[in-house]
């Protein structure tokens, strides 16, 4: 992708160190405790998988990050030599399954034009915003789906076309919220490939929840395992030798030492 | 103003010789394209509900006014719309209660406020006027004040038109790019309020939302994108405007119940050519 064609964060190699910093984060919905204790540092040039079984707070914890829920403790954005701003970094997300309505004539340059754009859709795209959405499709192999209705994509074009948007600007932190899952397995590996391509070409810090415990090993530089509180983390090798971690994913039937 | 009447005069048609035709096809030519841009983003935001709640509110703005001793009630009616809107909003967004439900209510509230204010003294035959409309009645004034209207509220459209639409697309993913869906929600609101209320004299309170939704709910069964789905719109919206003032004239029958007759027809169609395409 040509960095030219940013409005602002300009694509650049990662410095490795600014982070998103997260301190004793804790959420509570309906009275209920859902997130505590979640002390994280998310570098930039790195993925992050978070792991944990259903209802851990997993999406919970990128809901916070987003501003969506109220939250106690901190979250912090430390910039270096100037890259972003503290207080509101650009942050690019993928919903878990993007819940619209399949039936609205909103193709996929309309969508683009609407999150990049002022000009009115209603009056069509100026010259620049189709070249940014082209461009911006074609660095996730989707360029082929410009012209086409958002509702009538597949569950993988519809996430790469996400993907796509969410890196246009390039963001300071990516939240990927599951984003694979009701994905064929061809799909999911152009999605890792891409993914994990991203944080060596921009200077982001990648944040994805998954379920694919298989699937994320390879691409990961660390990963989180968060039940309520962060459980275990570190380097996919370690935190799959981890007891719970095995039995949570079942992995411990698969062990040849059963009797 | 003179011209326009000089100009519709010249037609060779008998309606075009009365004074108050001429006026009302000037009035639907200026809002049609208004509430077609409008109901696009109604549709498409799932608030179909919600602008016919605001209005089925606005008997209660009339019997306000009239309480108020006011001649004109429109400002009152305005008003109460407004605060109903916002409360709407506000109500959903704290306490996340379903939204059906949440205007259900404030519609039921509303509407029995207003019939039980109107008729009071055994009067409301008197206002039925707000129910039906009349367009043939429009004066210069009222044409120069949807204008002014349709220029304001359409100015604003445009300019919101991405937020609002991104944000109908999905919520989270609009606030994942700082866009506030409440400050959105709430101006578009005040949008909705203005061109409803503005335009009840003429169309009526039962069937001033369905030109706000039948013309963007045709759009959609045949658009493939968003240009598409505007331009339909208000093609469809013009198309029944004009063609139901005429109707109405000839049939002598309330100018705006004809006029949505005649966007059912083009729904009905729209839904036969999104069969056809589906078939090949």
């Amino acid at each position: 992708m040509e960095p030219e064609h940013q409005h602002k964060g300009v694509a650049r190699h990662a410095c490795g160190e600014c982070c998103t910093r997260l301190e004793n984060l804790g959420v509570s919905l309906d009275g209920r405790r859902v997130l505590e204790d979640v002390s994280l540092h998310l570098h930039c040039g790195e993925l992050t998988t978070l792991v944990g079984p259903n209802g851990a707070g997993k999406s919970t914890l990128l809901r916070a990050l987003l501003g969506e829920v109220p939250h106690t403790g901190a979250i912090h954005f430390l910039p270096v030599f100037g890259h972003g701003r503290e207080d509101a970094p650009a942050i690019g997300y993928v919903p878990q399954q993007l819940e619209f309505d399949r039936f609205s004539p909103i193709s996929v340059q309309d969508a683009f034009s609407c999150a990049l754009s002022r000009w009115p859709v209603a009056l069509g795209h100026r010259r620049r915003d189709r070249q940014t959405a082209q461009e911006a499709l074609d660095a996730v192999e989707a360029g082929h789906l410009l012209g086409r209705k958002l509702g009538e994509l597949s569950g993988g074009e519809l996430q790469r076309v996400l993907l796509a948007l969410s890196l246009t600007p390039v963001p300071n932190l990516l939240l990927l919220d599951e984003p694979v899952s009701g994905i064929d397995l061809p799909g999911r590996e152009l999605f890792y490939r891409t993914v994990s391509d991203l944080r060596r070409r921009y200077d982001l810090s990648i944040l994805m929840v998954s379920h694919d415990l298989a699937g994320v090993t390879a691409v990961s530089d660390r990963i989180v395992f968060l039940n309520r509180r962060i459980v275990c983390a570190g380097a996919p090798a370690e935190v799959i030798a981890n007891r719970e971690v095995r039995h949570t994913f079942g992995l411990d039937f698969n062990l040849s030492d059963r009797p | 103003m003179n011209t326009w009447h000089v100009l519709i005069s010249l037609l060779p048609f008998e309606w075009a010789q009365f004074g108050f035709m001429r006026m009302a096809l000037l009035a639907i030519l200026i809002v049609s394209p208004l509430f077609a841009l409008m109901g696009t983003l109604v549709v498409n935001n799932r608030m179909a509900f919600f602008s016919d709640a605001i209005g089925h509110a606005s008997l209660t703005g009339v019997g306000l006014g009239v309480l108020l001793g006011m001649a004109d009630p429109l400002w009152a009616l305005v008003a109460f719309a407004l605060a109903l809107g916002f409360a709407i909003i506000t109500l959903q967004r704290t306490t996340h209660a379903a939204f059906d439900t949440v205007i259900s209510l404030s519609m039921s509230f509303s509407v029995a406020v207003g019939v039980v204010l109107l008729s009071h003294g055994g009067n409301f035959a008197k206002f039925s006027h707000y129910l039906i409309g009349d367009v043939l009645s429009i004066t210069p004034a009222e044409v120069g004040r949807l204008l002014v209207t349709t220029v304001i509220v359409g100015t604003g459209l445009l300019c919101g038109y991405n937020r609002i639409l991104l944000i109908g697309l999905n919520e989270s993913l609009a606030g994942s790019r700082g866009l506030s869906a409440w400050w959105t929600q709430m101006l578009f609101c005040a949008g909705v309020v203005m061109v409803v209320t503005m335009n009840l004299s003429w169309v009526g309170i039962l069937i001033v939302n369905s030109l706000l939704i039948v013309p963007a709910a045709g759009a959609r069964n045949v658009a493939r994108n968003a240009r598409q789905y505007v331009f339909y719109a208000v093609g469809i919206a013009l198309f029944s405007g004009v063609s139901g003032l005429l109707l109405s004239y000839y049939a002598n029958t309330a100018t705006g119940a004809t006029i949505v007759l005649v966007a059912m027809a083009c729904y009905v169609v729209t839904l036969g050519i999104k069969a056809a395409r589906n078939r090949m």
